[in-house]
């Protein structure tokens, strides 16, 4: 059972502006019907003011369909047609305390028949360019097709690119499967093969640093966070870089501080983000380790 | 979802109740009796005969020859899995399944999965009605098929496939035959021993047992390869301790099922027969999908044209009617059911199905009051569809043409 939260619910069995309005100047109809929505947004638009005078709707859908669109019917009364245009589907949403993932293709729905509707009423004709795929990404609300066609766009390989551009498998993970088979047909496309084991190619146009330009990031980095820990009373000092190993020195408040460990991470966040690769960043007592250790 | 406390429940394709005497006889197996039955010992030999008495009654209820035909699993999802996998590991050179287009996703799932693995998959197609193309399976049918798997009644309609006649064919072309009896157990009369087929799926949760406890049925004498290798439960076939307070209960449900097989027949279909008579009378169009004459006691599904299920199902749960529908928003799919698209309704009425599916523990006032509930439903529902003209109080003019969205 989906979880519709009480304002669906409410515009869902007492839908507002349901039926087609009498004398409209402006009319847009959208859906897919393959999915089972279908709707039809008929406006009175005061030609002087483009003032949105009237909203009524007629629905072929779901429950969150018709309340998507009985919340945008409300929404829009009273706007002027660029105002209209400007609700999105985000909008749409939170009007309505949220949709289900599975649903946010209600509110797109809805946000299409307003553009088909406004189009209607300036003569022009509207074109839908949105194509609809099987949601993958329950966490993200994102579909098959989103992702193939950034998959294409961009040349991605990995399902962690997949991730960084589309947020898809970013949160619980279990769509993992289905983007590793969108990838693996993409790429078999292009005549390439899917390697979960690749490593993700280097970010494009951010060639490798050289040696000394490396280190000045380092050091950069690590002096911008400095402030924030002189102001509790404690610093870190770099010691020494080797390879992908950062070793610092915990002085003040922060040596033997139970936070060490967290400060830490949070410098070798830093460093990561400012030097575009991965570091360690470890306290400079694990140097003779780290060196013993090394292969 | 404010939850009905004491609703009309019709959704018995779904899950059912727990009978209440079923509940009673698995309880002590979460208490005193809780010894594990491989157990030397009398804590363990109780449960051990418990399982005994289990497994007979699922073998009466079957008409199975042999008690030891009776593999427990969890579920019926497992037992699907069992079989198919099975087969292929048994019979490594052949690589082919035969299968239909309106299985559970329990078996067409796995059959795409396989497919990614190499296997062929034959899909047979149904007409209108739903039902299968016998030609398409004798064309399918060869020496390199490790398993044709086909279900005994479908979920969605109740529509019933002739698996008897199909095993014997399959068997004369010497091919291993499943059947998905999940939906069929107990509703209608089975005696496996008098037919040619080799495995069988049934789940508990569809027959008044618990979830999470199912069977397979496998002939003596089929090949076989574990799903789950481990201890020698279940003659080795299955390992995991057993659950037993579930496999009691299953024992216990199947006992009643069989006692209660008549009223399948005579109670339940009447009262089915008087919703679809009910609804079909007083809501203009709508129809039933499916078969009819051949099809489920307890199962009737009707298609109302130019509305959505989901919609359908949220007004009926309001009024605390418990039901289900093949439209895609319910599963939250793009598609509408794949049963619905394999008979070829339109999209317009695909999306608009809802199924009633009725148990013993229906009653005759609990109809009439769904039979009241549903035309106003529908009729509120079309007053908001861009197909129906509320003024005619019918689908406007060529609805299809007349209403035709830019589609995304
Ligand atoms: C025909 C069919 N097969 C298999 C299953 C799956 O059974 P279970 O839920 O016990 O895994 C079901 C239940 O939904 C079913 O209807």
């Amino acid at each position: 059972m989906w979880d519709y939260s009480e304002t669906v619910k409410e515009h869902f069995f007492n839908p507002r502006n349901a039926g087609a309005v009498a004398d409209a100047n402006a009319i847009g109809e959208v859906g897919s019907l393959s999915c089972g929505d279908a709707l039809r947004l008929t406006l009175k638009v005061d030609p002087a003011t483009d003032t949105i005078l009237e909203a009524g709707f007629q629905t072929f859908g779901c429950g969150s369909a018709i309340a998507s669109s009985s919340a945008l019917t409300e929404m829009i009364k009273g706007m002027s047609v660029d105002e209209a245009l400007n609700v999105s589907n985000q909008d749409i949403a939170d009007f309505l305390e949220g949709l289900p993932p599975e649903k946010m293709h209600c509110s797109v729905m809805g946000r299409e028949a307003l553009q088909a509707a406004v189009a209607n009423y300036r003569g022009e004709v509207w074109k839908d360019d949105h194509e609809e795929g099987a949601l993958v990404c329950k966490c993200f609300a994102v579909d098959a097709v989103m992702i193939e066609d950034t998959i294409r766009a961009n040349g991605l390989s990995t399902v962690e690119e997949v991730t960084n551009y589309t947020k898809a498998g970013g949160g619980c993970s279990a769509c993992h499967e289905p983007i590793e088979e969108i990838l693996t047909k993409v790429l078999a496309e292009q005549g390439k093969t899917f390697d979960p084991t690749a490593a993700p190619p280097p970010p494009a146009g951010k060639p490798k640093l050289g040696n000394l330009a490396r280190i000045r990031r380092i050091e950069n980095a690590i002096e911008a966070i400095r402030p924030n820990l002189q102001r509790d009373h404690g610093d870190v000092e770099l010691v020494d870089i080797d390879g992908k190993n950062v070793f610092v020195n915990m002085t003040g408040a922060c040596s033997g501080c139970q936070m060490a460990s967290t400060t830490l991470e949070g410098i070798q966040q830093r460093i990561v983000e400012d030097l575009g690769e991965f570091v360690r960043v470890l306290p400079a007592q694990a140097m003779q380790t780290a060196a013993a250790s090394a292969d | 979802m404010t939850q009905a406390t004491s609703g009309i429940y019709l959704d018995n394709n779904a899950t059912t109740m727990v009978d209440p005497a079923v509940v009673e006889a698995m309880l002590p197996y979460f208490t005193e009796q809780f010894g594990n039955p491989s157990s030397m010992h009398q804590f363990g030999d109780r449960v051990g005969r418990a399982l005994k008495t289990a497994r007979q009654q699922v073998q009466a209820l079957l008409g199975a020859e042999l008690d030891s035909e009776i593999v427990f699993t969890s579920c019926g999802t497992e037992s699907d899995s069992t079989a198919i996998l099975s087969a292929l590991k048994a019979q490594p050179e052949r690589r082919e399944i035969i299968t239909t287009v309106v299985e559970h996703p329990a078996v067409l799932s796995l059959c795409e999965h396989l497919e990614k693995e190499g296997c062929t998959v034959h899909y047979l197609k149904v007409d209108k009605k739903g039902r299968i193309d016998m030609q398409q399976y004798l064309d399918a049918l060869s020496n390199k098929v490790a398993i044709v798997s086909v279900m005994w009644a479908n979920n969605e309609t109740g529509t019933l496939f002739p698996v008897e006649e199909m095993a014997e064919l399959a068997r004369s072309a010497g091919v291993m035959f499943h059947t998905d009896a999940v939906q069929a157990v107990g509703k209608v009369p089975i005696d496996l021993k008098r037919t040619a087929i080799d495995m069988l799926s049934l789940s508990g949760h569809k027959l008044h047992a618990p979830k999470g406890i199912g069977v397979l049925y496998l002939r003596r004498g089929t090949r076989f390869r574990p799903l789950l290798r481990g201890g020698h439960q279940e003659r080795g076939r299955r390992a995991g301790t057993e659950n037993s307070a579930s496999i009691v209960a299953l024992g216990k449900a199947c006992e009643l099922a069989l006692a209660h097989m008549d009223e399948e027949k005579t109670q339940v279909r009447k009262l089915r027969d008087r919703l679809e008579q009910g609804i079909l009378q007083t809501v203009p169009n709508c129809f039933v999908t499916g078969d009819p004459s051949n099809r489920l006691p307890n199962t009737c599904n009707i298609a109302f044209e130019y509305i959505e299920g989901e919609a359908i199902l949220l007004l009926l749960n309001k009024l605390g009617i418990a039901a289900s529908s093949g439209s895609a928003c319910t599963s939250g799919s793009l598609e509408p059911s794949h049963v619905m698209r394999a008979m070829d309704i339109p999209f317009t009425a695909a999306h608009g199905t809802t199924r009633f599916s009725l148990s013993r523990y229906n009653t005759v006032e609990e109809i009439d009051r769904v039979i009241e509930a549903v035309p106003p439903i529908v009729a509120q529902l079309r007053r908001l569809s861009p197909y129906w003209d509320a003024a005619a109080n019918a689908p406007v003019e060529e609805p299809e043409a007349a209403f035709q969205p830019a589609y995304a």
